[in-house]
């Protein structure tokens, strides 16, 4: 049973205005994603949550100041973010980057590869990925453009979906991915999710500012995040109540620094 | 027409990019020809064919102290049915293709002793590539090689550049009409090589040409293909590619004349860099003189600057005397290698120096599909590689 620990997380970012060159944006995250839950984490913008997500897949803009992150006893801070992926920590990243040149069948191997710690078998592999793609309604064509290059909004969140449903990690964070989706893809999209959480192998960090993505994907718990924290924990009664109040409670004059 | 010109030149990130220098329309045009070096000035590097260059690394080749001592070794190795001759500096064919354009093409012009002539006949198709292999031992040298294309033969050459060389060199292409001729130039030298070269092609009417130029070694390559038409309806494909590391200084400056109704041009140059000092320019000179009609022409480069410190200039430049003419074009971009595309890659369990392959390898794939040469592919992809080992570790 895979479990994320994070305990007393602290994150700086650089910063020009500050005097030793960093600014704290995540004041101690006490978090335990177990494999088989779902944790929706909600604030509003500015709050960290982005940062949490990056933090958690080693971005090289963050610097831990302090506190741990382990998955199952092992240090994630100590490791690169190709380590932390192969460990099972994965990212569906709110602004997918586009790689010229590479082809997402080319991207998908390669990772996959990455990951899996061999090649997947060729047929077995093409046939995974073309009904992984079809479940997601992606156009078989996609597989030969390169990754991200000229993609929608909608066609990046399936594609990270898609990516998580191949990669298949013990730890999913999905960093809005709900944002800029119209319904109909939100839809494909959350299904992906679900089929992926169905399997009951994967701990899911959900990263929202809506409560509408709750709708298809319902969370074990829901943790309110403002000023670099978790300010409140609860069950899904506590979405509701985000989605009927909104974060004025959690913010002091309409902003969370 | 030249409304409907894509032109532009985009920059990302905080690398320089030459601006496309002032000067009057008719600046190409004029540019100055000629087989004697003594009427050229010693370019002093305010000049604008050389203010690129560092002229302090040409090892003399610029202003007449570079003796030449040999130690260039020039194979020719060639099927059946093809001549290979090594002729004196009076035979009558030399210099058909045009006349040097600048100091030490006229220097190289002036100074060869013997030159290579590499007849292909009328008609002939060849199976297997004319292969000339050009090493160097060290020393300062000056060649010029003539490769003439026979009416409706078809060719493919590849010249080799290895070693360590000082040398000025020229290289003439003939195409007679309707031939074809694919000339692959590689310029695999040592870090501590020089080498300064003026390719000029007369395409005749109806033939084809095309050049790849892939330029990886060599402390400084200045190379100028130029191409002219001897005819209408003549095609000419120029690809190049180049990968310049730290200190290097790789120069592939290219001139079009268009001056013959119903000709075509197609360029497409992309470079990678890495580290410091690497110094990529890229000048695509284009011109489309008032006679010829028809024309329809596009010029690309691309550069992808992998770690701090390199620079590059890329400089496209298109002259239109005509609005006759089907199209003409050109694009130039240089873009940083970025690290959120390397944290992707990396987020999804691929390793770093893996990662870096991916982007670099599909940066030239594209160029190389499109140069369509399958054994030609490999090599370049294989080499391309092998830069990118020797830089990681």
């Amino acid at each position: 049973m895979a479990t994320l620990e994070i305990h007393d997380l602290h994150v700086s970012v650089e910063s020009d205005s500050s005097a030793d060159g960093l600014r704290e944006i995540l004041r101690g995250v006490d978090l335990t994603v177990k494999q088989g839950e779902t944790h929706a984490i909600m604030g509003p913008n500015g709050s960290g949550k982005s940062t949490l997500a990056y933090s958690l897949a080693g971005h090289p803009k963050y610097t831990v100041t302090g506190g741990t992150v382990t998955l199952d006893g092992e240090d994630v801070l100590a490791m690169s973010v190709d380590e932390r992926a192969r460990a099972g920590v994965f990212l569906a990243m709110q602004y997918p980057v586009e790689v010229p040149g590479v082809s997402v069948s080319n991207f998908l191997r390669t990772s996959a590869t990455a990951v899996r710690g061999e090649a997947p078998k060729l047929r077995t592999w093409v046939k995974e990925v073309k009904e992984t793609m079809e479940r997601l309604q992606i156009d078989p064509s996609f597989a030969e453009r390169n990754v991200n290059e000229g993609f929608s909004g909608g066609e990046k969140k399936r594609h990270e979906i898609l990516q998580l449903e191949l990669l298949k990690p013990s730890i999913a964070i999905l960093d809005e991915t709900d944002s800029g989706l119209d319904v109909d893809a939100l839809r494909v999209v959350s299904e992906g999710v679900n089929r992926v959480r169905e399997t009951g192998e994967v701990g899911t960090l959900l990263i929202t500012h809506y409560t509408r993505i709750l709708r298809y994907i319902k969370p074990d718990q829901v943790h309110v995040f403002a000023g670099g924290r978790i300010v409140e924990s609860g069950g899904a009664e506590l979405a509701d109540k985000l989605e009927n109040e909104g974060y004025t409670a959690y913010v002091k004059g309409g902003t969370s620094e | 027409m030249a409304d409907n010109i894509p032109a532009g030149s985009t920059t990302e990130g905080a690398i320089q990019v030459g601006q496309p220098p002032q000067q009057p329309a008719d600046a190409r045009v004029s540019a100055f020809a000629s087989y004697n070096v003594a009427d050229f000035p010693v370019p002093h590097g305010r000049e604008e064919e050389w203010r690129f260059t560092p002229l302090e690394r040409l090892r003399g080749l610029h202003d007449g102290s570079a003796e030449m001592t040999g130690g260039l070794r020039v194979e020719v190795t060639a099927p059946e049915g093809v001549t290979v001759e090594t002729v004196d500096r009076s035979d009558a064919r030399l210099g058909r293709a045009g006349k040097p354009v600048d100091r030490v093409a006229a220097q190289a012009y002036s100074s060869f002793e013997k030159a290579s002539v590499v007849t292909i006949p009328k008609d002939a198709v060849l199976a297997d590539p004319v292969r000339i292999a050009v090493h160097g031992e060290g020393g300062v040298a000056y060649e010029h090689v003539q490769i003439e294309v026979g009416a409706f033969a078809e060719a493919v050459v590849v010249i080799d550049h290895t070693g360590d060389a000082t040398l000025a060199a020229g290289v003439e292409y003939v195409l007679g009409d309707g031939s074809k001729l694919t000339v692959v130039s590689v310029q695999d030298w040592d870090d501590t090589a020089v080498h300064v070269a003026q390719h000029t092609a007369l395409i005749g009417r109806d033939a084809g040409f095309k050049s790849v130029v892939v330029t990886f070694g060599g402390d400084l390559v200045r190379l100028h293909p130029r191409v002219i038409y001897g005819g209408p309806g003549g095609e000419a494909e120029l690809y190049g590619l180049y990968f310049t590391e730290g200190g290097q200084h790789q120069e592939h400056r290219l001139f079009i004349d268009h001056d013959t109704p119903h000709c075509r041009s197609n360029v497409a140059y992309k470079g990678a860099l890495q580290g410091r000092d690497a110094h990529a320019v890229w000048i695509g000179d284009v011109l489309i003189r008032a006679a010829a009609e028809g024309t329809d022409t596009y010029e690309l480069n691309r550069n992808l600057v992998l770690t701090d410190g390199a620079r590059v200039d890329s400089v496209p430049n298109l002259e239109i005397e005509t609005g006759e003419i089907i199209g003409a074009g050109h694009a130039s971009a240089t873009g940083r290698f970025d690290d959120e595309q390397l944290f992707y890659l990396m987020a999804r369990g691929i390793p770093h120096d893996e990662a870096r392959r991916l982007v670099v390898r599909g940066f030239f794939a594209e160029l190389v599909q499109q140069i369509g040469m399958a054994d030609l592919e490999e090599r370049l992809l294989g080499k391309i590689e092998e830069e990118l080992e020797a830089s990681v570790s």
